[in-house]
């Protein structure tokens, strides 16, 4: 995709945490518009304390952050209204069937009934829960609880999705339907970025890959631009990774 | 050192697993915190002394050995202490059943499954004893101290009451399981539980609400009906009030008896309770289907989104219901005594409003725990766009509009018997619910749902306090009723109750 044709949809500047350690240090992260991030790095990279703050479960200690133009600190309602969150467990009610839950999210994101329960039934038959529509979760599998949490992320037909992990624990067949989704969303005009240690599902489904260690973004852009980055041009993203976070781990 | 795989070795590792629980639960798994615990329990230990001194002084150098009233009232008390032990260790057992921790381990080892529950259950009856000993403790020593050892015998029933609790509770459990089958019985059980454990105590208020029109438990006990009724001095059903008061013969045949028991339930059930726990094991993959009333997503602003969605979880979960279930029970005499009361035309409310008011404070406490720290999806609330100020307020609202809805028959009845005393209850049960909420506000924690038994451990602060600010809203309520000015100064201990809670609450601290 061409970069300069896409608004911004979400821009990171000197983003920073700490807990006893920085977590995030001064991270610079633009994303755009219709674009599929990936946003890979070893454990402990600072990958999902970065999301965590962009979606406003964790508040930077210093930076700023910009949801499509919106300042997402000093106006969060406005900035969540357009952002869904996908974690790696997913967290749903178990006495809720998927319906009333996609009911609950509708209402909490304040989306016109009849609009929502058309996107909801939709969702339900793409991602294959209509014969446990009016089920009570608790009985569901991992993989079907992720369909649940994913077809909420999605009810409100968000601009912005922000997934960590989604495909851990996940069977082939509904990680294939997840990724049809995400895929599906982006061709939509949607922006998604995807935390994933899955580096096969990174170098296939993103525009760019960015990469994270010791809480700073070492390198981003395509797999080619990474390689390049390298300076070996005929390996897998998986080398061209290990390459990377050896060399930050090196010079730190 | 014992064989692998033996009897004393899956014993010691059971003692091992039930002492780490034990401390983690009094030090809430903190290792710092293990010094401010043992004072803690060093303080709670001098209180309990206190005051069993003070309910059970005068009792120490009486002769009741053939006083037909003291043994019906001893005894009483036994029955009335061994229903509660019931009620809990029918709650072990039935966690023990449906818990899945290290029972995947234990069934595809080749240790001996038998000799693992048999230990299990064992461990069940140890913690069952040792609960009861533990309670019964500062009574029994202020007796021994100021009336002889011969006291010291009600250890001998005490630990006995334990064992026969266990018995009767594996008995119990694994006949619910052949009647109902492994789906039903989890939640019979903890309803079970819940009703014996508070079935004896509200029986015999509605007795004695019947017979003297107060709410002592005693009242009925040492009636006239109950007296006349009750069997010579030397029948075996005073065995065990003689072992209380230090007749040794007794003590030995009803500590016979109870090991006797015990030990019969273990051989009997131990390898049932492995095929009942395997049987339980697939009861989470159970579905159910929900009907819809109306179709189609309603209209709702987003504080009735939440409200609802939190009434839904409540009303759908027979588990957390079974939980509070207890303290609505404890409501049935008080409204018992609103009725009769209310034909009789006396001023018995007196004693029933500081009883409603506690209660309402209590029941709000598990209800605000539910509804603001046990959030089972906290991302999903946490990244709608709604304020986190509208979000708590909209479950405080669920949880004082589910007070009021339970709450408000008694209050009404009482208005129409008495209107100043129904809208002072009134008052008193908003004020005991709102009050429990700000605690459980200020003291939130990010937990699911289903750690709702382990709410009163992991902050001891806060069900201290929420358990004083009921009573001082409770005796507040009371006294004003009375029309005495004393009500203010426990309405300034309530307030400064609160006062201090959001002085220490972590919530603040961490702004």
């Amino acid at each position: 995709m061409n970069q300069q044709n896409y608004p911004i949809a979400l821009a990171l500047r000197g983003i920073s945490k700490r807990f006893d350690r920085p977590a995030v240090d001064a991270l610079d992260l633009t994303v755009y518009g219709g674009e599929f991030y990936a946003l890979v790095g070893p454990n402990g990279a600072g990958k999902t304390t970065t999301l965590r703050m962009v979606v406003g479960l964790l508040r930077p200690d210093a930076g700023l952050i910009c949801i499509d133009g919106i300042d997402a600190l000093s106006d969060p309602v406005a900035a969540k209204q357009i952002t869904a969150w996908l974690s790696d467990e997913p967290m749903i009610y178990d006495k809720l069937t998927p319906y009333e839950y996609l009911e609950f999210v509708a209402g909490l994101w304040r989306i016109e009934p009849a609009a929502a329960e058309a996107r909801a039934r939709e969702l339900i038959g793409w991602l294959g829960l209509e014969p446990h529509a009016h089920e009570r979760c608790e009985g569901f599998s991992k993989g079907m609880r992720q369909k649940v949490a994913l077809a909420g992320a999605l009810v409100h037909d968000p601009k912005l999705i922000i997934l960590d992990e989604p495909l851990t624990g996940l069977d082939a067949g509904t990680a294939r339907q997840v990724k049809d989704v995400l895929r599906a969303r982006v061709r939509a005009g949607g922006t998604v970025i995807m935390t994933t240690h899955i580096l096969e599902v990174a170098e296939r489904m993103a525009d760019r890959i960015g990469v994270i260690a010791g809480g700073r973004l070492i390198a981003e852009g395509t797999l080619d631009d990474l390689r390049r980055q390298t300076g070996k041009t005929a390996t897998s993203l998986e080398d061209t990774f290990l390459m990377l976070v050896a060399e930050q781990a090196a010079a730190a | 050192m014992s064989q692998p795989a033996s009897l004393t070795w899956l014993a010691s590792h059971e003692f091992r697993l039930g002492w780490r629980d034990w401390t983690s639960l009094i030090t809430a798994g903190g290792r710092t915190r293990a010094r401010t615990a043992a004072i803690a329990l060093i303080i709670f230990v001098v209180f309990m002394h206190l005051f069993a001194f003070w309910t059970v002084a005068s009792y120490a150098n009486v002769n009741l050995a053939t006083d037909t009233a003291a043994l019906v009232g001893i005894t009483g008390s036994l029955v009335l202490s061994w229903s509660l032990l019931l009620s809990q260790a029918m709650e072990s057992v039935t966690r023990a059943f449906y818990s899945r921790s290290d029972l995947d381990l234990i069934l595809t080892s080749p240790a001996s499954a038998r000799k693992v529950f048999a230990v299990r259950m064992g461990r069940i009856a140890a913690a069952a004893i040792a609960i009861a000993v533990l309670l019964a403790a500062p009574f029994i020593n202020v007796l021994a101290l100021l009336g002889g050892s011969r006291w010291l015998a009600a250890y001998g029933v005490v630990a006995t009451m334990g064992a026969v609790a266990t018995a009767a509770a594996l008995s119990l459990t694994i006949a619910l399981f052949r009647i109902m089958g492994a789906k039903r019985t989890r939640l019979i059980a903890q309803i079970v539980a819940a009703v014996i454990g508070a079935a004896f105590v509200i029986g015999l208020q509605i007795a004695a609400i019947f017979s003297a029109g107060s709410l002592s438990r005693f009242a009925a006990l040492q009636s006239d009906w109950m007296l006349a009724h009750a069997p010579d001095t030397g029948s075996a059903i005073w065995w065990p009030a003689h072992a209380v008061l230090g007749d040794y013969a007794a003590l030995g045949a009803v500590m016979f008896f109870g090991i006797g028991a015990l030990v019969a339930a273990i051989a009997l059930f131990s390898r049932r309770f492995g095929e009942h726990a395997v049987a339980a094991a697939g009861v989470s993959s159970a579905t159910v289907r929900q009907l819809r009333w109306s179709l189609g997503f309603r209209r709702r602003s987003q504080g009735r989104v939440l409200r609802h969605k939190e009434w839904a979880l409540l009303r759908r979960d027979p588990w957390l219901i079974s939980q509070t279930l207890m303290q609505i029970l404890y409501l049935l005499p008080p409204a018992l005594l609103l009725w009769i009361t209310f034909h009789d035309g006396n001023d018995s409310f007196l004693v029933l409003i500081p009883v409603v008011v506690m209660a309402a404070g209590q029941l709000a406490g598990g209800l605000a725990w539910l509804s603001i720290s046990g959030e089972d999806a906290p991302d999903l609330v946490a990244t709608a766009p709604i304020t986190s100020r509208r979000i708590l307020m909209a479950k405080v609202e669920a949880v004082i509009g589910m007070i009021s809805l339970i709450f408000a028959p008694i209050v009404v009845v009482l208005t129409l018997d008495a209107a100043y005393a129904g809208i002072l209850c009134g008052l008193g049960v908003l004020s005991a619910a709102a009050a429990a909420t700000i605690v459980q506000l200020c003291f939130r924690v990010q937990a699911r749902r289903s750690q709702f038994r382990r709410r009163q451990t992991s902050s001891r602060l806060a069900t201290f306090a929420e358990a004083f600010s009921s009573i001082a809203w409770a005796a507040t309520t009371a006294l004003a009723a009375a029309q005495t000015w004393a009500a203010l100064g426990t309405a300034a201990v309530a307030f400064g109750i609160l006062a201090g809670v959001w002085l220490i609450s972590p919530s603040r601290a961490s702004r």
